[in-house]
């Protein structure tokens, strides 16, 4: 009947929604449960590998990670759309081509733009 | 279409430009801008009315602002016989005025402003005339008003010209306010504000009445009283005619202009221009006829004995205009439109010719110090005396040829006709008097003023004189072309071209009762003139005796039958002691109230719901999810 | 569904003065990182968007109907007249911030970049036939309004307010997307045409999923438009963005919005008007109240204009809401008109700000006619305009928005509108009195540049020409709607 379709056929996807859950809340449920609760002063520290903890846990980091994280996913991106464009190659043929040019054209723009503005020096 | 359009449209550039960059670039050449202006508007204004005398009346809509529906505001031009003869007289005395202004302003501080707003003026005045349409003509109608308050305010920094204007202004509110309400009416009687479609439609409604405060009223005449209304406002009729003698503190070209020529004429065309309506109502044709007939003797009464110079031709023309009404109401609209027309010629001249005279005495204004100034003022004298022969109707004059159609038409329209031809005939007579005394007063006699003023007298320069002389071959000759049937065979010239606009009036009379009536207007010309003669050359002493001896005559008439003062005592005083009573108990809690106190709640409101507006993101995000699920949630439950 | 989908290179030409929009935004980026003066960046700016300008007017004719990518992507009238909206828009936009951007020490080259990106988004999403083309246009013209509310970056207000445009747009953009494909759901595709049809055959417009699809873009569109209660972003985001920016963002996108809710509501859901005018009544209705009575109480004016232009969506908006065509050029032909007043009303506002003054606040304005006569009259003008007062445009644009509202059988719409447009008279007038009567506190010196005379000659003068001659305006809109 069309205005009340009700998926039915992704109840099975749903079941496993819902079971997954279920059991995630109840390992942590059970280890709240059964474990016993004897805190002390080294114990409640954060772990960082058996040393010591130094400083504060929340930290400023430098801008510039951001910027070349962003940087990468960019030209990441950038790779990821070359794969499938490749594998199309025959099937797209001269107009595919030209526009995955352009594409790239674009991007290379951006990269002269980020290149003289100096988001690669790290200083 | 361009040509039509261009008539009104130079004077309003003029207007832009002046007003734009008068007071920085343009400064006192301003008429370099004006007068080319108005001169150009008068010969499109010659054009137009050749093409129209071609017999093709032009009926354009320039372009509409607003349409929808039957609501349709647009401008467009109706010329026709009656708009054409109209634009001829406004242009051609626009020019003349303009050209004299350029010496009477000379000097002065706001030249440009004062040649901006004559420029508006001109421009509204045209649009006033060429409108066809209701809407059109009353946007026109304001305007002329507008201008005319701040013409009459010129010099705002003299007390007596701000309070003026602001008399002038606020005595037409009561008049427009009518006839705004008649707009109104017709639109929605009509449907429309059309002339042409309104004037076709009105025979269809005659006869119509609708039920106002529990009495049947004639459509047609409600809708015709409340344009009325109107008239008498703009055209000073009785009871609202105080505004204009007040109005000549404004500059003389204004008072010759606006105030004698062109603007309080703008009642009667538009009573001429609704004669389709008019005529089917007997009541307003003869309370038109009345209040015209009225005025024409109150005002000329008040004209003796004044001596101030420009209010004596201010009453004459509170007079003269009466004479109009009354040709209006006995159903010659062509004799009134006749009338008006040479009407402007010979009182813009008078006007022109009094400020002429002010300005060589220095702004002195009263009659009782001047005296003598024939030597000296030459030109003015001579235009001064052709304007008054002209006025008070010397035969072959052309007032004579107008005056004289409307006492003969009045005198054809049955009993009321007669009667009011009897007042209009003894207006004549009491016309020629306060015309004569202005002349003897002014010209002749002794020179009463002080000796420094006897020193500078002087006769006025061309750029005045010149104007002058041409309206005198005006005030002269205008009248010629309706030199009535009797003397000449082609006579009625005027009248004839009229015929199609204005109907012809119905009424046939004998030569013998033609040439009585005539007679009759002559003999008292002459006979006021003589009066005036003897009292103020002869037999000087006389005006002071009689004086003594009509003691309350003389002081009613002298105060204008206290009119100013019966308004002041029952409707301005009463008004303003109400209103500081207001002022003091209501006004600080209810006009207050709902003046300031609806802005203050909603304000108040306001600061209370800016409150929502917290600045914090996750605020907003959580109303844009309420807003979201609210609108789900309403059409769940309303479905 | 397996669609057979034929892509040619000639597919791009309708895209023209899209792919120029973008072509010159890009060069003025590297001529950014060349030349240093930005007079010739702004000017290449311009001079790029007057080339796709005459490509809208020169490609296929202004009101010819085309469409390319299947038809995806469409160019008739209609986005024809909303593309010429955005030129002047940008144009506009770019003459009042040249000077403005230096004060503010915010003269970059990437604004004028960032401009022409925005604008190439807002022309996408007017010519979007598809649902996922309208999506992409949205988010080009969003991504770049973001950073553009930002770029006065030493600014906290300003980066507060990207930040802010930023989370809530991302929102919006949620509800798009669930909107998009609630839609896609039901109908099996995104086309608006085919959407449309769909509808009738499938008998989808009683269905309540089919409606909440409808509520969700209409969500989506609303924050966009800046409509009541999905407006909360707007007074503080066109208060922090800086000046010349909130006068790009108050007309570009609110104008886009209008256009893609048009080309939705009349293009694929015209079947169901009860249901979308039911939703929109009490938008409108809640939008006009919340932007003329919360203005009432604002002392800065950026933010009392952010209201304003709050409460003037509500009004646009009961032009769509009449399901009519007559309804939606009158929206459109407001559109063009509130472009001209609203820069103009901004202009003036970005004329008090100097260095060392921000004059955002109305009392800067007290006196102003005493020193600067010619800039007083022009903010008379704009805002008798925005009040809504003969014989300026925005009475015009009023007059025939109302007028439909009661031609469609609105009366009460259109009673309350005009109760609303008293209101608001109030502010703007407000704004006329601190000039013209109050003393003026202390001396203002307006900053001045031939550019901003140029735009706000244009603008005064077209505000007070549309005013007078309508008539141009009107047919201009009606041909481009009727074709």
């Amino acid at each position: 009947m069309p205005g009340t379709y009700i998926p039915s056929e992704y109840l099975p996807v749903a079941i496993i929604f819902l079971f997954a859950a279920l059991i995630g809340l109840g390992a942590l449920v059970a280890g709240l449960l059964v474990r016993p609760r004897r805190p002390y002063v080294q114990k409640l520290y954060p772990y960082e590998s058996g040393n010591p903890p130094v400083g504060e846990p929340r930290y400023k980091f430098s801008v510039k990670f951001y910027i070349i994280a962003m940087l990468f996913v960019v030209f990441d991106v950038e790779a990821v759309f070359l794969y499938p464009w490749a594998v199309a190659y025959d099937k797209l043929g001269i107009f595919g081509f030209v526009e995955m040019m352009l594409f790239i054209f674009i991007l290379l723009i951006g990269y002269i733009y980020v290149w003289k503005k100096g988001a690669f020096n790290w200083e | 279409m361009l040509k039509y359009t261009l008539i009104p449209l130079l004077p309003f550039l003029s207007f832009l430009i002046n007003i734009l960059f008068g007071r920085n670039f343009i400064k006192d050449r301003a008429h370099w801008i004006a007068v080319p202006a108005v001169v150009g508007s008068f010969l499109l204004a010659v054009s137009a009315f050749l093409d129209v005398a071609g017999g093709r009346d032009i009926n354009v809509n320039i372009y509409s602002w607003i349409v929808s529906g039957s609501f349709n505001v647009s401008v467009g031009f109706l010329i026709d016989r009656l708009s054409a003869i109209m634009l001829i007289v406004v242009t051609s005395i626009s020019t003349l005025i303009f050209i004299y202004s350029i010496g009477y302003m000379h000097g002065d501080g706001g030249y440009y402003r004062f040649f901006a707003y004559l420029s508006l003026f001109v421009f509204s005045m045209l649009i006033l005339v060429m409108a066809n349409n209701f809407l059109l003509m009353y946007f026109g109608w304001e305007a002329v008003g507008l201008c005319s308050y701040f013409l009459i305010g010129y010099w705002f920094h003299k007390k007596s010209a701000a309070d003026a204007g602001k008399k002038a202004f606020i005595v037409n509110r009561f008049g427009d306010f009518g006839f705004g309400l008649g707009v109104i009416l017709i639109f929605l009687t009509f449907g429309s504000m059309d002339y042409m479609q309104v004037f076709g439609e009105a025979g269809g409604i005659a006869g119509q009445t609708i039920n106002l405060l529990g009495y049947d009223v004639n459509l047609i005449t409600l809708i015709c009283l409340l344009l009325f209304c109107g008239a008498v406002g703009k055209s000073a009729q009785v009871p609202l005619h105080v505004w204009l003698p007040d109005a000549m503190e404004g500059p003389t070209p204004v008072s010759a202009l606006i105030h004698a020529a062109t603007m309080v004429t703008a009642g009667v065309f538009m009573v001429a221009r609704c004669n389709p309506l008019f005529n089917l109502s007997e009541v307003a044709m003869n309370t038109v006829a009345i209040v015209g007939g009225v005025t024409a003797i109150f005002a000329a009464t008040i004209a003796l004995v004044q001596t101030d110079i420009k209010r004596v031709i201010a009453y004459s023309t509170v007079s003269q205009l009466g004479y109009m009404f009354l040709a209006l109401g006995v159903g010659a609209y062509s004799a009134a439109i006749f009338h008006l027309y040479t009407h402007a010629y010979f009182k813009a001249l008078l006007f022109l010719g009094s400020g002429s005279v002010i300005h060589a005495l220095h702004d002195e204004q009263n009659m009782q110090k001047m005296g003598g100034l024939k030597k000296y003022m030459p030109v003015t004298y001579w235009v001064f005396i052709l304007a008054t022969l002209s006025i008070t109707g010397i035969p072959f004059f052309s007032g004579f040829f107008s005056k004289d159609e409307i006492l003969w038409r009045a005198y054809l329209a049955g009993d009321l006709g007669k009667f009011l031809w009897f007042l209009g005939t003894l207006a004549a007579l009491l016309t020629a008097f306060y015309s004569w005394r202005l002349i003897y007063l002014t010209f002749h006699g002794k020179f009463r003023g002080t000796h420094e003023q006897e020193e500078h007298l002087h006769e006025s320069p061309p750029v005045i004189t010149v104007p002058l002389m041409l309206l005198a071959v005006g005030a002269v000759a205008a009248g010629w072309v309706g030199i009535p049937p009797i003397f000449a065979e082609h006579g009625d010239k005027i009248g004839e071209f009229l015929a199609p606009v204005l109907g012809y009036p119905e009424g046939e009379g004998t030569h013998a009762q033609e040439y009585f009536v005539m007679g009759a207007s002559i003999f008292v010309a002459v006979a006021g003139w003589i009066i005036a003669y003897t009292m103020y050359l002869k037999k000087t002493e006389l005006p002071q005796k009689l004086g003594a001896a009509f003691q309350p005559v003389y002081k009613l008439l002298f105060n204008k039958y206290y009119i100013d003062e019966l308004y002041s005592k029952t409707i301005v005083q009463p008004t303003l002691k109400a209103s500081d009573k207001i002022i003091l108990g209501f006004d600080t809690y209810i006009i207050e109230g709902i003046v300031n106190g609806i802005p203050n709640l909603i304000g108040a409101f306001s600061r209370k719901l800016r409150k929502i507006q917290t600045g914090l993101l996750s605020d907003y995000g959580l109303i844009m999810a309420i807003g979201a699920l609210s609108i789900i949630g309403v059409w769940i439950f309303l479905r | 569904m397996e669609m057979e989908t034929t892509i040619s290179l000639l597919d791009i030409r309708p895209l023209v003065p899209e792919l120029t929009m973008i072509c010159v935004g890009l060069i003025v980026i590297l001529l950014d990182l060349i030349v240093r003066k930005k007079e010739v960046v702004a000017i290449v700016g311009i001079a790029g968007t007057l080339v796709a300008l005459y490509g809208t007017y020169k490609l296929y004719g202004f009101y010819e109907p085309q469409s390319a990518f299947s038809g995806m992507f469409v160019l008739d009238g209609y986005s024809n007249f909303f593309k010429l909206i955005f030129y002047l828009n940008i144009i506009l936009t770019i003459c009042i911030s040249f000077k403005y951007m230096a004060i503010e020490k915010a003269s970059f080259g990437e604004y004028y970049a960032l401009l022409m990106f925005a604008t190439t988004g807002m022309m996408i999403m007017a010519s979007a036939a598809d649902l996922i083309v309208l999506y992409l246009g949205l988010e080009l013209m969003a991504l770049s309004t973001y950073i553009l509310a930002g770029i006065t970056r030493k600014r906290q207000r300003s980066n507060e307010a990207a930040l802010k445009y930023f989370f809530l747009g991302a929102f919006s953009s949620a509800f798009l997307l669930y909107g998009i494909s609630l839609t896609y759901g039901l109908t099996g595709t995104t086309n608006l045409r085919e959407i449309a049809s769909a509808l009738q055959t499938l008998d989808l417009n009683g269905s309540p999923i089919m409606y909440l699809g409808l509520i969700f873009m209409i969500v989506a569109f609303g924050f966009k438009i800046a409509l009541a209660p999905f407006h909360m972003w707007a007074p503080d985001v066109y208060e922090g963005a800086p000046t010349s920016i909130t006068a790009f963002m108050s007309v570009g996108p609110k104008a886009a919005g209008f256009a893609v809710l048009g080309r939705v509501l009349f293009g694929a859901f015209a079947g169901m008007q009860v249901q979308w005018a039911s939703i929109l009544i009490p938008m409108a209705v809640l939008t006009m109240a919340v932007g003329s009575i919360i203005a009432l109480a604002q002392t800065n004016i950026k933010r009392m204009l952010a209201y304003s232009s709050i409460a003037h969506a509500g009004y646009m908006l009961l032009g769509v809401i009449t399901g009519t065509t007559g309804g939606l050029m009158s929206t459109v032909n407001y559109l063009a008109i509130y472009l001209f007043m609203n820069i103009g009303a901004f202009a003036i506002v970005i004329m008090l700000r100097r260095e060392g003054f921000q004059g955002e606040n109305i009392e800067d304005y007290m006196g102003l006619s005493k020193s600067h006569p010619l800039a007083s009259a022009l903010m008379l003008i704009f805002m008798f305009s925005l009040a809504g007062i003969p014989p300026t445009a925005g009475f015009i644009g009023k007059f025939y928005v109302f007028m439909e509202v009661i031609k469609a059988g609105y009366v009460y719409l259109a009673i309350i509108a005009v109760a609303f447009s008293a209101i608001s008279a109030f502010f703007y007038l407000r704004v006329v009195m601190y000039i013209y009567m109050k003393d003026p506190k202390e001396e203002v010196v307006l900053t001045r540049s031939p550019s901003m005379s140029i735009a706000l000659a244009v603008t005064a003068m077209m505000v007070l020409i549309l005013g007078i001659f309508p008539s141009f305006l009107l047919n201009l809109v009606r041909y481009s709607i009727l074709g």
